[in-house]
């Protein structure tokens, strides 16, 4: 598959994203410039972290003018899949293309640590491939990653399975003490209502093979290419 | 021209940061403050004499790009 990463000023998990989906997975993946008006032929396209634009005035909120994320809104709405990492979910909130916000950690604190995860639902682009009592273990590294909606936003969440991770702690449990940042219901990661666009705060590039202490990342990225190859099986047939 | 923007979460908004100064001032001995809301102030300098159209343009900006309607409240003067 061609994964399209893009590349703002100030990204720093890109060149990570490109080596798990090319070197770990064996998948073509190309480093897009945030100036580009097209996407090429990609099949998918990755929003990695970093601090765009330094997250000047709010984070994500320049990235998400950029000629590049103009094209990603066509992709998107032709139901074309876009994960957003870290500052990626927060590009894609700001660009309407997610509901909610990510606002400052509740404890005002970096946080950057390892987290549990558990999967809600395995019901999309990015998470069938986690076994469904499986808990990730990833890292994140953020200071705004408290997820905010309103009442409504987060009652249309609920019921229409949008919500794909929670934070809980080791034994699989959503307390209090394992929300590192104060997100309403522990919300790690959200999809649109269509599921084809995703975004979570944790980092699964950075735990995608065991060398680095885990590679439950890898599941993300695999749910992905399985989405991805099964579309094409159905174009073909 | 100039534009005075002040931009404040909104009130269902976790303020953390309004929490910890307000924590701070009541370490501190000021016991009268009930809340603190931190949020931005920013001043654009326009050009052109047409103030309906100054406006006008800096309510757009203030609603696509300067503040975001899920998180914050914005209010502003043109003098």
């Amino acid at each position: 598959m061609n994964f399209a990463v893009l590349q703002f000023p100030g990204s720093n998990c890109d060149q990570d994203v490109v080596h798990v989906l090319h070197n770990v997975l064996g998948h073509s993946a190309t480093l897009l410039w945030h100036k580009e008006h097209s996407l090429g032929d990609a099949d998918a396209v990755i929003i990695p972290g970093g601090f765009s634009y330094g997250d000047y005035l709010r984070t994500g909120a320049i990235a998400r003018f950029s000629p590049v994320i103009e094209a990603v809104q066509a992709f998107a709405a032709d139901g074309g899949l876009v994960l957003g990492i870290c500052n990626g979910f927060q590009i894609l909130c700001e660009a309407g293309l997610l509901p909610g916000a990510l606002i400052r950690n509740r404890s005002l604190q970096f946080r950057c640590e390892h987290i549990f995860l558990k999967t809600v639902t395995t019901d999309s682009p990015f998470t069938n491939q986690v076994p469904a009592d499986k808990l990730l273990r990833l890292p994140i590294a953020h200071g705004e990653g408290c997820y905010f909606a309103d009442e409504e936003t987060l009652a249309g969440l609920r019921a229409n399975n949008q919500i794909l991770w929670r934070y809980v702690n080791a034994q699989g449990e959503p307390t209090e003490a394992a929300n590192p940042n104060g997100s309403l219901d522990g919300i790690a990661g959200i999809c649109n209502q269509r599921r084809n666009v995703a975004g979570l705060m944790p980092h699964p590039e950075r735990a995608s093979e065991p060398v680095l202490g885990s590679a439950d990342g890898r599941l993300v990225f695999e749910s992905l290419i399985h989405a991805l190859e099964t579309r094409v099986a159905e174009t073909a047939s | 021209m100039k534009a005075k923007i002040t931009i404040t979460p909104k009130q269902a908004v976790l303020d953390p940061q309004g929490k910890a100064v307000q924590n701070a001032l009541a370490h501190m001995g000021y016991n009268s403050i009930s809340a603190v809301h931190v949020g931005k102030y920013l001043e654009i300098e326009l050009t052109g004499a047409d103030r309906e159209a100054a406006r006008k343009q800096i309510d757009d900006a203030c609603h696509k790009i300067l503040t975001n309607p899920v998180i914050e409240d914005y209010r502003f003067e043109i003098e």
